[in-house]
């Protein structure tokens, strides 16, 4: 019983590392690209974790996984978060279609191609 | 045969893991190689730690040996820091698209 729940993790978090990198092969703009690799990136890495914690069993072993997801939780988006800005700063094209920029009418960014502040 | 020791299903399921992860792999690869603008290539790289970190978990399941996971555990605390110090890089002063 132990070990089919175990196989599920491992294809399950496989599977959503296949679609994370399936996404940023074939997604047509970077912010949507980033949209695929952090989100299924991490979802597949969590899940591959719980898959190592219910093999293992024992304190440490759900410890260590536990640990290291809250971490990766936490370290992703402020990654996703410094390209995105980075990226929207240097002025990186959006994909034809989206055709609205949110960001760029509510103003809060004056100019899309230079900072000034640091 | 390290597979073959494996009970029923976890054994097939490591081989298609296995072989899930190299294809993600792959795929990201081309993405580095191809991306348009160096911040393509950054997030590629930012998914291949990702994927590297899977991969060491299933190496840990498929040898039978739970200390592999402290690698897993330096690459989410420490891989994020390389993706953010690019990306202020590039921010600032552009540094070739």
């Amino acid at each position: 019983m132990m070990v089919w729940i175990v196989s599920f993790f491992v294809l399950a978090g496989a599977f959503f590392g296949l679609v994370a990198a399936l996404g940023v092969f074939r997604m047509p703009d970077l912010f949507i690209r980033m949209h695929a690799a952090t989100k299924a990136g991490a979802f597949g890495a969590a899940l591959m974790l719980l898959a190592f914690a219910i093999h293992f069993g024992g304190l440490r072993s759900w410890i260590f996984s536990l640990v290291i997801i809250v971490f990766f939780y936490l370290t992703t988006p402020v990654a996703a978060q410094a390209i995105a800005r980075a990226a929207y700063r240097r002025g990186v094209a959006f994909w034809e279609k989206m055709g609205v920029d949110r960001l760029k009418e509510s103003g809060e960014i004056p100019e899309r191609s230079h900072s000034k502040e640091d | 045969m390290p597979f073959a020791d494996m009970p029923f299903p976890l054994g097939i399921s490591l081989i298609l893991a296995s072989i899930f992860y190299v294809v993600a792999l792959v795929l990201a690869l081309v993405r580095v190689v191809r991306g348009p603008t160096a911040f393509d290539r950054i997030v590629a790289l930012d998914l291949i730690a990702a994927l590297c970190l899977g991969v060491i978990v299933l190496f840990a399941i498929h040898f039978d040996q739970p200390v592999f996971v402290d690698a897993a555990l330096i690459i989410a605390l420490v891989g994020f820091l390389g993706t953010v110090a690019f990306s202020r890089f590039l921010e600032r002063d552009g540094g070739g698209q």
